[in-house]
């Protein structure tokens, strides 16, 4: 690779959620600027740009990292996964959101981006995950709002659904169904109020013929 | 906080990054996981004009068990170390610390050679390479040479790396049969930078204690063993004298009187569990 000058901008190609991109930018620019300004991807949110907030946490290849920490012309050839890659369709939202959803496991939303995508990540290959080790997974992480005990409710959820699937795929194998997908509107909350979101929520998860939302009390391991 | 401007070149060889560095003299600094210098740059703590990406240098990736000794390359991820499937059978004492290395979203980028080169007082890849007297493997231009961990570590962020040399790897003597070894860190968070992070190093011939987040540097020193659990007047005032030796300071977490006390009480559990675990 010839040297990029400083001062002029250069192409950098990644992978942006499944999608080939590419656009140039300055050797000095960080990963989630590029994300931000140049492809316009503004899910990540960028908050103390010294890798302590979590706020910007993007998936590289596969593995949570501050996107604040990472030049983009290193992360050219990579391939990035962002908040916007999380909901299989539009207008839906993924099993992780919905339980943040569900557990009221965010507030002003302004960390949740980073949060999800560190808790997307590890519950993928780590689907047994107990409180203790997903604690240490939110230590990563700063919310000013929540106090971190919904958040931390929402993961075992997610964590207990993605067990619970595992368990009926290989049950159900000769009566496939639907693994409840489409729970909720996204915009039912704006409408109608947190509850009747939540009873909407419930009513899907009934429809689907998934366990009603588990309630945690604090310290109990899913 | 966003960078000053500067020229980055990708080198494809260790011989490569170190001839950029020779020719750009003090204005050229290594990137590897960026997980201590991109917050420096971004802080414009750190104004360099060219940046020298050794990540994709296939020599340096590599974890290698050589007589003896484990060698460690500079683009070794922190991530990685932890997930070689040996590390727990080779380096007790590193698979202990390693989870205390910054946050999962840290390690995931940053290496384990990098944490050497910023030299950190309270870092815990400094402090477990001086315990276990680990070698720094440098690369100059036309010149190689190593260094004891020892030796290397100079003061606060200080190291004896020249400005045109670079970490090529670090080194670690593979842990001996009848060896224990222990880790403890007291800080005000998990993730956080240690107020004092203490390592035991166990054998037939004694016990050797290293401090991190006290002085300006991580220290070893040898300790008597206690003869009997719980026993050890000697040990005690050994650690004393070494409490005092470190100089501490107080700063916003804790006073130097706290960490001295730490370096005693640490000190003397991390030993005793050393001595209990030796295998």
């Amino acid at each position: 690779m010839p040297r990029l000058n400083a001062g002029q901008r250069h192409p950098v190609r990644l992978t942006l959620n499944g999608r080939q991109v590419a656009a140039d930018a300055e050797p000095r620019m960080l990963l989630c600027d590029f994300l931000r300004h140049v492809l316009g991807a503004t899910g990540t949110h960028v908050g103390c740009e010294h890798g302590v907030c979590g706020a910007c946490t993007v998936q590289i290849d596969g593995v949570p990292a501050r996107s604040c920490l990472t030049l983009a012309v290193q992360a050219d050839g990579a391939d990035i996964r962002t908040v916007e890659g999380l909901a299989p369709a539009p207008g839906t939202l993924s099993v992780l959101q919905q339980a943040f959803r569900d557990h009221f496991a965010l507030q002003c939303g302004f960390c949740t981006p980073g949060i999800l995508m560190s808790l997307d990540a590890w519950l993928r290959f780590h689907p047994d995950a107990g409180e203790a080790e997903l604690r240490e997974v939110l230590a990563g992480h700063l919310c000013r709002c929540t106090g971190y005990a919904p958040i931390l409710r929402a993961a075992l959820a997610a964590a207990q659904h993605a067990r619970d699937g595992q368990q009926a795929q290989s049950r159900d194998r000769q009566q496939p169904r639907d693994a409840g997908q489409k729970l909720a509107a996204p915009s039912q909350t704006a409408r109608d109020g947190p509850q009747a979101a939540l009873q909407t929520a419930q009513r899907a998860r009934e429809a689907a013929g998934l366990p009603a939302a588990p309630r945690l009390q604090e310290g109990e391991d899913a | 906080m966003k960078p000053a401007p500067f020229a980055y070149l990708r080198a494809a060889s260790a011989e490569e990054a170190a001839d950029a560095l020779h020719q750009e003299g003090a204005d050229a600094r290594i990137l590897a996981g960026g997980q201590s210098l991109i917050p420096m740059l971004n802080m414009r703590l750190a104004r360099p004009a060219l940046l020298v990406d050794v990540m994709s240098v296939r020599a340096l990736q590599r974890i290698d068990v050589e007589a003896g000794r484990v060698t460690i390359g500079a683009a070794v991820r922190q991530r990685d170390a932890e997930a070689w499937p040996d590390l727990p059978r080779r380096l007790r004492l590193l698979a202990a610390a390693l989870p205390w290395v910054g946050h999962v979203q840290t390690r995931s980028r940053g290496t384990l050679c990098g944490s050497i080169a910023h030299a950190d007082p309270s870092a815990e890849i400094p402090l477990v390479l001086v315990a276990l007297g680990g070698i720094v493997h440098l690369r100059g231009h036309r010149h190689t040479r190593r260094l004891h961990a020892a030796d290397f570590f100079t003061g606060m962020m200080a190291t004896a790396c020249e400005p045109d040399e670079m970490i090529e790897a670090i080194s670690f003597p593979c842990d001996r049969p009848g060896a224990g070894y222990a880790f403890r860190e007291i800080g005000r968070r998990h993730g956080d930078f240690a107020i004092a992070a203490c390592a035991a190093v166990v054998t037939d011939n004694g016990a050797t204690l290293a401090v991190g987040g006290v002085a300006d540097r991580p220290l070893a020193r040898a300790m008597p063993l206690p003869a009997t659990p719980g026993d050890g007047t000697a040990l005690d005032d050994a650690l004393d004298a070494f409490a005092w030796d470190l100089d501490a300071r107080d700063d916003l977490h804790a006073t130097a009187r706290y960490r001295r006390e730490l370096v005693r009480r640490l000190g003397r559990a991390v030993i005793e569990e050393a001595a209990q675990c030796r295998a």
